[in-house]
């Protein structure tokens, strides 16, 4: 089996987020960057599926050489081969074209994204492979066992969950849930030095097209002071949110 | 050049958050000075909302389970019949697993997370969305003619009106899956985090499992969602599609209640969406209060069992 994990660099999720002087992109000074988390889930599973069935592990990334840390980092943690995609991710169409032309080279059985980036919070990327490489397709995955070339998964509805049969190839949106949260690996000695030596291997893209675009950025409006209300004085909470709030 | 929006509808009738997108695409196509078309799925008889005109109703027994390929196909081959400009879609799971989807294959651009009407900016049409799960903004425009708005719950609102739609039945060939859905597990009868109004959400405060009577006591007078931080689905006091914030599921709702809970950046903006956020905590330092709209400083034993006593007797005086 072999499997692609799509790997987006993202802001760790303690920064705060701020905007250049001229509104227009992300001000990354002071941001440190970090494997998306929904795709950190993907990748401990595709190392699961290494370890226990023998598949084979690609990660690719859209970006430019700034993200080849989380890269090696994703490599260190057990991914046997890399691909970045060297040229800015403008935006979820032109970062699946670039993806799906990776999928059809190398024709993987099984390509594992995360359910959304934490990032621009996309929430499209997988899709779009799905329909440009014309595979199964199942979003916020939180489980998923494969059998030669049946898969079975469980997926996150709105109040409940569902399980789901299907064949490879195939195509999830992982998130929390596909693996524990204590499965997920912090790189050793032995897979850091491991990694500086893994193929890594840069594409130059032609021809990619974003079919939207940012014009600007601002951030949410400073928050005002909180009302405190002593405990002794409940009913004072419950007339505010009644009449103040309008929310009871 | 319609404005086409998908009504999600469950057991024949609307799903809530289809009021608020029936308002919306009419307020859009009303900025365009066109129609907006509402599409339903297996609601024959659809109601008047959000002052819509038009409805278009497609009914199959086979779609009476959601599988992503085929509503994906179906909704798009709609988009591509009705000649429409934008395709408005909700927020839901579904949605989001099929919003990409139809973007690839009616070939549209996609905006997601959009919270507003559309703006002029540099002489484009500009869409406001949330980014980096809600820790900012936005302004995006469209490159391709036609665009998918997915709207974020909660941030238009809902305009009542008496119209009633003019409905149209359509055919359109149905696609096979190659996914099927072999079990369902949902929690029936209780409001869900994705569509309550008011969300309960407790942390790791409340000491351990045994004490969640008091969030869902709360919640059952609220008729509210229940939710919690992710340490604790991460200890296994609660599942894990109770996991609100950055890392878990988002929440929009109207009065978000935070027993317990610090009020970690990851947390905050996974919630920040909310209209009106209550803190019950006992440190006077938490990092909630400054996000937090009311608090009481106090200890959640003693405070919540008294919040849920006046709410019964406030219930029942407004009832
Ligand atoms: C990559 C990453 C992603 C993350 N994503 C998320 C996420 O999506 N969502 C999330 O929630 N967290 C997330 N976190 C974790 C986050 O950083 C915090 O650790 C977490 O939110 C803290 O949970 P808590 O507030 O329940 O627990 P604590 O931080 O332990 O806070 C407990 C609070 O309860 C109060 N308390 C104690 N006793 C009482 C009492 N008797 N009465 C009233 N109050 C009391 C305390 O004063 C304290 O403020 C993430 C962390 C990482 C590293
Ligand atoms: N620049 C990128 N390079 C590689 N994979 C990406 C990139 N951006 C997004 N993805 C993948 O697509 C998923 C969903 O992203 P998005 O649609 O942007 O929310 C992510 O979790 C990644 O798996």
């Amino acid at each position: 089996m072999k499997i692609l994990v799509c790997i987006s660099a993202v802001p760790d999720t303690t920064s705060k987020i701020n905007f250049t002087a001229d509104h227009k992109s992300l001000d990354t000074s002071g941001v440190q960057f970090v494997i998306n988390p929904n795709d950190e889930f993907g990748l401990t599973r595709a190392v699961w599926f290494k370890e226990q069935q023998g598949a084979k592990v690609h990660i690719a990334t859209v970006g430019d050489s700034s993200v080849e840390p989380i890269m090696r980092k994703a490599l260190a943690i057990g991914a046997d081969k890399a691909f970045r995609v060297d040229t800015p991710p403008t935006d979820g169409f032109l970062v699946a074209q670039a993806l799906s032309e990776q999928v059809k080279k190398e024709n993987y059985d099984l390509v594992i994204c995360g359910r959304e980036s934490i990032d621009y919070n996309g929430n499209m990327v997988p899709g779009l492979i799905a329909s440009h490489c014309d595979y199964s397709f199942i979003n916020t995955c939180t489980g998923l066992t494969i059998d030669g070339d049946k898969a079975t998964a469980t997926r996150e509805i709105d109040g409940g969950s569902e399980t789901l049969e299907t064949s490879l190839p195939l195509i999830i949106g992982a998130q929390k849930g596909l693996v524990e949260e204590s499965d997920l690996k912090i790189p050793n000695m032995r897979g850091i030095m491991s990694a500086r030596t893994k193929p890594l291997e840069v594409i130059t893209p032609s021809n990619l097209e974003a079919l939207t675009e940012d014009l600007s950025f601002e951030k949410p409006a400073s928050k005002g002071e909180v009302t405190l209300i002593e405990e002794a004085n409940i009913d004072q909470l419950i007339e505010l949110l009644h009449k103040e709030a309008k929310v009871l | 050049m319609s404005v086409l929006v998908y009504l999600e509808s469950e057991n024949k009738a609307y799903k809530k958050s289809a009021y608020e997108l029936a308002s919306y695409a009419v307020a859009l196509a009303g900025q365009l000075n066109t129609e907006a078309i509402g599409l339903v799925i297996n609601n024959d008889t659809p109601e008047s909302i959000g002052g819509l005109n038009q409805i278009i109703s497609i009914s199959n027994e086979s779609l009476n389970t959601f599988t992503a390929e085929r509503y994906a196909s179906l909704l798009s081959a709609a988009f591509e019949k009705s000649g429409s400009q934008y395709l408005v879609i909700s927020s839901s799971a579904d949605s989001k697993y099929i919003g990409g989807m139809i973007a690839a294959q009616s070939g549209s651009s996609f905006i997601p997370n959009v919270i507003a009407l559309p703006e002029n900016i540099e002489g484009k049409t500009a869409f406001k969305r949330t980014v980096f799960t809600n820790k900012g903004f936005a302004y995006t425009s469209s490159k391709s003619d036609r665009c998918i708005i997915g709207l974020s719950k909660n941030s238009f609102g809902v305009h009542h009106s008496d119209a009633a739609p003019k409905v149209e039945a359509m055919t359109l060939e149905l696609t096979d899956d190659r996914v099927t859905v072999t079990n369902q597990a949902t929690v029936n009868g209780k409001a869900t985090i994705a569509d309550a109004d008011i969300v309960v959400s407790a942390g790791r405060g409340l000491k351990g499992p045994e004490n969640w009577h008091l969030v869902e006591d709360l919640a059952e007078v609220l008729g509210a969602a229940t939710a919690c931080s992710k340490p604790v689905s991460d200890l296994g006091w609660r599942p894990h599609s109770e996991h609100v914030g950055q890392t878990g599921k988002p929440v929009a709702t109207n009065l978000y209640i935070a027993i317990g809970i610090s009020g970690a950046i990851q947390h905050l903006a996974g919630i920040n969406a909310s209209k009106v956020k209550v803190v019950i905590n006992n440190d006077p330092e938490a990092p909630f209060f400054k996000a937090a709209d009311y608090g009481i400083v106090g200890d959640a034993f003693t405070v919540v069992p008294q919040l849920i006593e006046k709410l019964k007797v406030f219930k029942a005086q407004n009832a």
